[in-house]
């Protein structure tokens, strides 16, 4: 399978978070999924003219492009021109590229929280008028309208995530060379559902002070990052606890809250990213599926429950109150 | 004369075009152009401090660490807190866990593959760089690769992940880290140095650093002549790269690691022609005379340009052109490991100035030490009663400075508060200084100048000696312009 990468307006750090991928090396990888690089900005041999002709030939259909990959936003700006971006060597903007290759491609993969839906790239003031491919933000129909359809019938593939992970690129592109992708597999925002049906919160190692709301109040404290520190984990679609980062890591192992970096809103909060917003005591943002009567109710009876040693622990650096060993009697 | 235009480079970051004058088969003068401009610094304006540490990693994902360190410091000065000391150390070694990862991806990835390339089909070596380096083939690229993803661990249980992290605060660090883990980190640090010991030196990593001169690093290659670095030696003899790339600019080090001694373990300074000068931040300003922004053409940090401009006819990059009381600087490990006076560095700087050759050399010392360096925090560990984190209390400065190193090279953010939200925030990275276009002397940046006088081969559309000088100042175009 021929496949090219290409980059915008990003930061490169959805691909060198996929170059991290643990199961296998890159190269290895690629090898083993028959996969043939006609371009990536970080690691193929040519540059320049040699370039330029490749992906002329592409356009001209001389080359098959069975997957495309954009990271990072479309720069549409200024006034809709792309001349924000001009792609290096040409007198083109690199949003007419993008546009060009995406028609030519059988898949559309659009890597990280930038190219989905615009990202961090688009954040207010959005001097550059950055968007993502299919989506602005969470309205369908960008630089591509919102009937788009790649030559094998998908739409954009929203492969979200700030950076985005680098299972959920490699499983993506395995279930594309196995023929075992399909619509249904991909959720309203068309991410991934094997990734975006799950939710941050799953598997947190806080759970145990979630349930008994003993909550963090400082960065390194052990607790729960909901009540005080903007950990939006109940909301968050993603598998970040159940799928490790980096060997063993997660951003709430991490000891900072979940921002919700796969959302089409990332980029977009207006209030602090670190600080729970509340009216009166109560968090603003309620976990999904359940009504607010019963969030309260359920804080109350647990607020009054909670035993010491997690009371404690949620706010010290180390565990202050190791759990009490139950001896059976024999 | 002819004129030619470069571009798309890939193996940088981001996107990056050289335009060269060609006379008589050499380059006669070069224009670098960074063309693409996001805009983060207007991001910034308006929000709540701590939302800088969101934002700051997001500029850059390769040396995204580094911008979060950066932001952090300068968001210490603004509180008047410092990190304790057992969050400085876990400070410490992410810094050092990303700038070496990012020095082994420049050697393995972005750099050594383009000896691989055809036009050195007729070279001795050739038949053995492609087989180690080729692109997307080389072997030990894919085992760099490995060893990469093995090191980055560290930063899974550092820093929750990589890139783009919030442990980094302004009071330490997020994450408290017990002795087991501490252990289990010391694994990921062994591998990495069996990676090099194997592949890269073919010898262990203390020998290699007890090199102290250009002889010693001749006789060392003869036996060690099969070793990634061995080859990579045998390449630059054979092609002459420390005549290659030259650039006249001063070096310059904002210094980097803070001890709990108050010492930096690389230090801050400027070494010009043979001298060693102290750096005062206060002489830094950009230009903007040849970039595309409206505002005043020089001004200091505090009062920089933001907004594009894109109809200034001598305009030609959204780089600006940062100056250190009017003189160019080069920044990157070469300039760190002169400021440190490590032996081997000062003595190929002495002979041949900052070239490919000396460029290269200052790095792969730096990923060698740096490992070391990691290993050694990690034996010596955390207080077991020491704290990780400070609690920021009020805003007690409206201003806030983070000087740091990034792999890259000098990483500045200055930032200003008013009314408890960030009011002005600029970033100058290290490729701005090293990629800067002319400044309104006509000046040209460190980079443009390197490139002058560059024998090119008959024939060449994109010439390979061009490529090779590039990639040697390890560019990150979207640093650059952010
Ligand atoms: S920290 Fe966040 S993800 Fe973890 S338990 Fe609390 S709300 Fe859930
Ligand atoms: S935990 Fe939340 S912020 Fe962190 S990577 Fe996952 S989705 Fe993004």
């Amino acid at each position: 399978m021929n496949i090219l990468w290409f980059q915008s307006g990003g930061c490169s750090g959805c691909t060198l978070s996929f170059l991290g991928l643990e199961e296998m090396d890159l190269i290895e990888w690629s090898r083993s999924m028959q996969l043939n690089w006609l371009w990536h900005p970080s690691l193929t041999e040519h540059s320049g003219s040699e370039t330029q002709a490749m992906l002329d030939a592409v356009l001209k259909d001389e080359i098959k492009l069975d997957i495309f990959c954009l990271e990072g936003s479309v720069i549409m700006g200024p006034k809709g021109s792309g001349r924000f971006h001009m792609l290096a060597g040409t007198e083109t903007p690199a949003k007419e590229l993008i546009e060009r290759l995406s028609e030519k491609a059988d898949y559309v993969l659009a890597v990280g929280t930038c190219a989905a839906f615009g990202g961090i790239t688009a954040s207010p003031p959005n001097t550059v008028e950055a968007t993502g491919l299919q989506y602005d933000q969470n309205f369908a129909g960008s630089l591509l309208p919102t009937n788009f359809k790649s030559r094998a019938g998908l739409p954009v593939i929203n492969i979200s995530g700030c950076p985005v992970h680098p299972g959920w690129v490699a499983e993506t592109i395995g279930l594309i060379r196995f023929q075992k992708l399909k619509t249904e597999h991909l959720d309203p925002y068309n991410r991934p559902r094997f990734y975006a049906d799950k939710l941050v919160h799953h598997g947190c190692s806080r759970n145990e002070y979630y349930e008994y709301k003993a909550s963090a109040v400082k960065p390194s404290d052990l607790g729960c990052m909901m009540e005080h520190m903007g950990c939006v984990g109940t909301v968050a679609h993603a598998d970040c606890n159940e799928r490790p980062w980096n060997g063993n890591g997660s951003c709430t192992k991490g000891g900072y809250p979940c921002v919700d970096c796969t959302s089409p809103d990332f980029g977009h909060l207006n209030h602090s990213y670190q600080e729970t917003p509340k009216i009166g005591n109560i968090p603003v943002g309620l976990p999904s599926d359940m009504p607010k009567a019963w969030f309260i109710a359920l804080s109350t009876l647990a607020k009054s429950a909670t035993p010491k040693r997690l009371k404690i622990n949620a706010i010290s650096e180390r565990i202050e109150i190791s759990p009490e060993i139950k001896r059976k009697k024999l | 004369m002819s004129k030619i235009i470069i571009g798309p480079f890939n193996r940088v970051e981001g996107d990056l075009e050289v335009q060269l004058e060609i006379e008589a088969q050499k380059v006669t003068s070069a224009r670098v152009n960074s063309t693409l401009f996001r805009g983060f610094e207007s991001m910034l304006q308006g929000r709540p401090l701590g939302d800088a540490l969101v934002y700051a990693p997001r500029i850059c994902g390769i040396c995204s660490v580094s911008q979060s360190v950066a932001a952090a410091q300068a968001l210490s000065q603004i509180y008047g807190i410092s990190p304790p000391e057992n969050g400085q150390r876990a400070i410490n070694l992410m810094l050092a866990n990303e700038n070496a990862a990012d020095l082994l991806t420049h050697f393995y990835l972005f750099f050594m593959p383009d000896f691989a390339r055809g036009i050195y089909k007729d070279r001795t070596w050739f038949s053995d760089s492609q087989k180690r380096f080729k692109a997307m083939q080389g072997v030990s690229s894919a085992r760099a690769i490995e060893a990469r993803s093995h090191w980055l661990k560290m930063m899974g249980t550092l820093a929750g992940h990589w890139p783009h992290t919030l442990a980094i605060q302004p009071g330490g660090c997020s994450r408290s880290l017990n002795d087991a883990e501490v252990m289990q980190m010391l694994l990921y640090a062994q591998k990495l140095r069996h990676f090099l010991e194997n592949s890269l030196l073919h010898d262990k990593l203390e020998n290699f650093l007890a090199l102290e001169n250009e002889a010693d690093l001749q006789s060392w290659q003869q036996q060690h002549a099969d070793s990634d670095l061995g080859l990579f030696i045998a390449i630059a003899t054979d092609l002459s790269l420390h005549e290659l790339g030259k650039s006249d600019a001063l070096l310059m080090s904002y210094g980097s690691f803070p001890e709990s001694n108050g010492q930096r373990l690389i230090p801050s300074g400027v070494y010009r022609n043979g001298e060693f000068h102290l750096l005062n931040p206060s002489h830094i300003q950009e230009d903007i005379s040849h970039a595309n922004y409206q505002g005043d053409i020089h001004s200091s940090p505090w009062h920089q340009a933001q907004m594009p401009l894109l109809d200034n006819p001598d305009a030609y990059s959204w780089c600006k052109a940062p100056r250190l009381k009017g003189e160019v600087a080069e920044t990157g490990s070469l300039a760190r490991q002169v400021m440190a006076k490590q032996p081997l560095i000062l003595d190929l700087i002495q002979r041949y100035g900052s070239c490919v050759y000396s460029r290269i050399l200052a790095r792969t010392l730096e990923l060698v030490k740096l490992t070391v360096q990691v290993e050694s925090w990690l034996q010596q560990g955390f207080s077991e009663t020491g704290h990780f984190f400070t609690e920021p209390g009020d805003i007690v400065h409206q201003r806030g400075v983070g000087l740091i190193e990034a792999a890259r090279g000098s990483l500045g953010h200055w930032l200003e508060v008013k009314n408890n939200r960030i009011y002005s925030y600029q970033i100058i990275a290290p490729t701005t200084w090293n990629f800067s276009p002319r400044d309104q002397q006509n000046t040209p940046g460190a980079l443009e100048k390197a490139l002058e006088n560059t024998p090119l081969y008959d024939g060449e559309t994109d010439p390979v000696n061009v490529q090779h000088i590039v990639r040697s100042f390890d560019p990150c175009m979207v640093c650059t312009v952010h």
